[in-house]
């Protein structure tokens, strides 16, 4: 039988369309219960290859016949010798192309909505990691919002909708991914915009994105407001799009709230995480869709695979915005923490610019989930 | 760097997954049970497989050594000397030996040079088994010798010809570095 490649876009839209699917996954088990392909309707079956070098014989009876079935593996070596074994065997399978390398670089564009004057909000959903990208595009000009390292996605998009990219922006110092920001705004001269109490190591010119600065995309204004909002790091911003988007950063997420911990200082930011989710956002309209630098499960995605939700209803149904008892917020986000993101400390190094990993260094350094969040 | 000794090398450098891990499966099977293997490669996910492999092969990982872009793994080929019944008299639990290394005793560790180098008890002197019988003048045979290998059972022929040679306070550790959790001298 055939041995089929699938690539990373076409799982994304099977987890979009809540398809069902078998993964096959013969990465080592340490690998595969730190991190897997997710979908609301994927099953799975986990045997690292090197069991497998003797013959598949025995697994064939665990493989269902009645759906479609993917083999991934790290890089995509071992799948394609597991498929070709089962291949053998009678069995119709595929291989995901590039492995879970290319799972973690796969970004999916889904426009998020129409804006002002012919304007368009797109978010670039990082499936395999959980990280939200922004591109606001307006009369031939477009704005970044916290880009991931595969810069080039970003670059080709704005060049199919014909906008020059002219202001980059991060919401915070990552300490999860690789920012693109800084690459991004030096190919294509655009300004780029931090936090500076984030920025006070980086080692480049920047542009200080303070509370109240305004930016104007495109010369219809389509005005992106920063609003100071601190815990996730001491310089968090968040912004306001078209007076109708919050993009929130790591400090409100759809089903969780940022973790105050991964630049060392939990107890003193804790403080200022309470104070941005409990009054500055109550200060807002709860019109505001809130999107937010991550998602954290699958099932934070919404039918059409964005990630979004309005702000008054994020008051009413995520559990972090409704400790009332200060000392409670303050022992579930100081002690109640995930493990720390691989290697996040030498991740923000590399964001301010005192490393300069090579890339294959830069995939190994982001692999695994994002960890941005406390639930 | 340390130049590690193994019975047999493996060139797996270049090599994308999952050929490292066939390869070293199928050089496996020219190597002699308690042997060191060396298995030189480029692919750096080949680490956690081919520790992940040893185990469930049986197989012990010793450890891996980086050298700019190579990755040195060193692997002992499984044996069944566990099941080997223990014949010299005088033995001494780990626990008992921890309470004497202050006492600067001497400690014998029998294992392969490669095992010894990756982790081994502070100042132990290193002659593997297959060696014990040209080098055992480097030893006193009036001194207390404490002699331990990974589970007691190379110890206990090293123990057993040493005796036979005229040490008269050679004592075998059991079970020995499988089990020891007291310092220990480590290469990385």
């Amino acid at each position: 039988m055939a041995v089929n490649a699938m690539n990373a876009s076409d799982v994304t839209k099977k987890v979009f369309n809540k398809e069902e699917l078998f993964i096959l996954d013969v990465r080592n088990e340490d690998a595969f219960a730190d991190w897997k392909i997710e979908g609301h309707n994927f099953d799975y079956l986990n045997i690292p290859y090197f069991e497998l070098l003797d013959g598949v014989e025995e697994i064939i009876e665990k493989l269902p016949s009645d759906k479609d079935i993917l083999v991934v593996c790290a890089k995509e070596g071992s799948s394609v010798m597991v498929a070709e074994m089962l291949s053998d065997e009678g069995l119709d399978v595929s291989y995901l192309q590039g492995g879970m390398k290319a799972w973690s670089e796969h970004l999916e564009p889904v426009k998020v909505g129409d804006l002002n004057d012919g304007g368009e909000l797109y978010q670039f959903v990082r499936i395999g990691k959980g990280c939200l990208s922004y591109m606001v595009i307006s009369n031939g000009e477009a704005a970044i919002i916290d880009a991931t390292r595969m810069t080039d996605i970003f670059l080709d998009f704005a060049e199919e909708k014909g906008a020059t990219i002219t202001n980059v922006f991060d919401t915070h110092l990552h300490a999860d991914h690789i920012s693109g920001g800084r690459t991004i705004a030096e190919k294509t001269n655009a300004t780029y915009w931090l936090p500076p109490k984030d920025a006070t190591e980086v080692t480049f010119e920047y542009e200080a994105l303070e509370g109240g600065n305004v930016v104007t995309i495109g010369n219809t204004a389509i005005e992106i407001h920063a609003l100071y909002s601190p815990g996730h790091t001491i310089g968090s911003t968040s912004f306001v799009v078209d007076e109708k988007y919050l993009m929130s950063g790591d400090i409100l997420f759809i089903d969780s709230i940022g973790r105050p911990d991964l630049a060392g200082l939990a107890d003193d930011w804790v403080g200022d995480l309470r104070e941005s989710l409990y009054s500055r956002y109550r200060e807002l309209s709860d019109e505001l869709v809130v999107l937010p630098a991550h998602f954290m499960i699958i099932d934070e995605l919404n039918e059409d695979g964005s990630v979004g939700e309005k702000l008054g209803k994020l008051f009413a149904e995520n559990h972090g915005l409704n400790m009332e008892d200060e000392n409670e917020f303050r022992r579930i986000v100081t002690e109640n923490l995930p493990p720390q993101p691989n290697a996040y400390q030498e991740i923000r190094e590399t964001n301010m610019g005192k490393i300069t990993p090579e890339e294959e260094k830069q995939r190994e350094m982001e692999i695994g989930p994002n960890r941005c969040a406390v639930r | 760097m340390e130049q590690l000794k193994a019975d047999h090398l493996l060139d797996a450098k270049g090599l994308a997954c999952p050929m490292p891990i066939v390869k070293t499966k199928k050089a496996m099977k020219d190597v002699e049970a308690g042997q060191v293997i060396e298995v030189q490669a480029t692919d750096k996910g080949s680490k956690a497989d081919i520790e992940a492999w040893a185990n469930s092969a049986g197989h012990q990982y010793l450890g891996t050594i980086e050298e700019g872009e190579t990755l040195k793994h060193y692997l002992r080929k499984s044996t069944d000397e566990e099941t080997v019944e223990k014949k010299h008299p005088h033995t001494t639990p780990n626990e008992a030996l921890q309470a004497k290394l202050a006492d600067n005793v001497v400690v014998l560790d029998v294992r392969e040079a490669a095992e010894y180098a990756f982790n081994h008890i502070p100042n132990a002197k290193s002659i593997p088994l297959g060696e014990i019988e040209t080098r055992m003048d480097e030893l006193n045979k009036e001194d207390e010798i404490y002699v331990i290998c990974r589970t007691g059972s190379r110890s206990d022929l090293a123990a057993q010809k040493l005796a036979d040679n005229g040490f008269n306070h050679v004592v075998n550790v059991l079970p020995g570095m499988s089990e020891w959790s007291g310092e220990t001298t480590k290469l990385t």
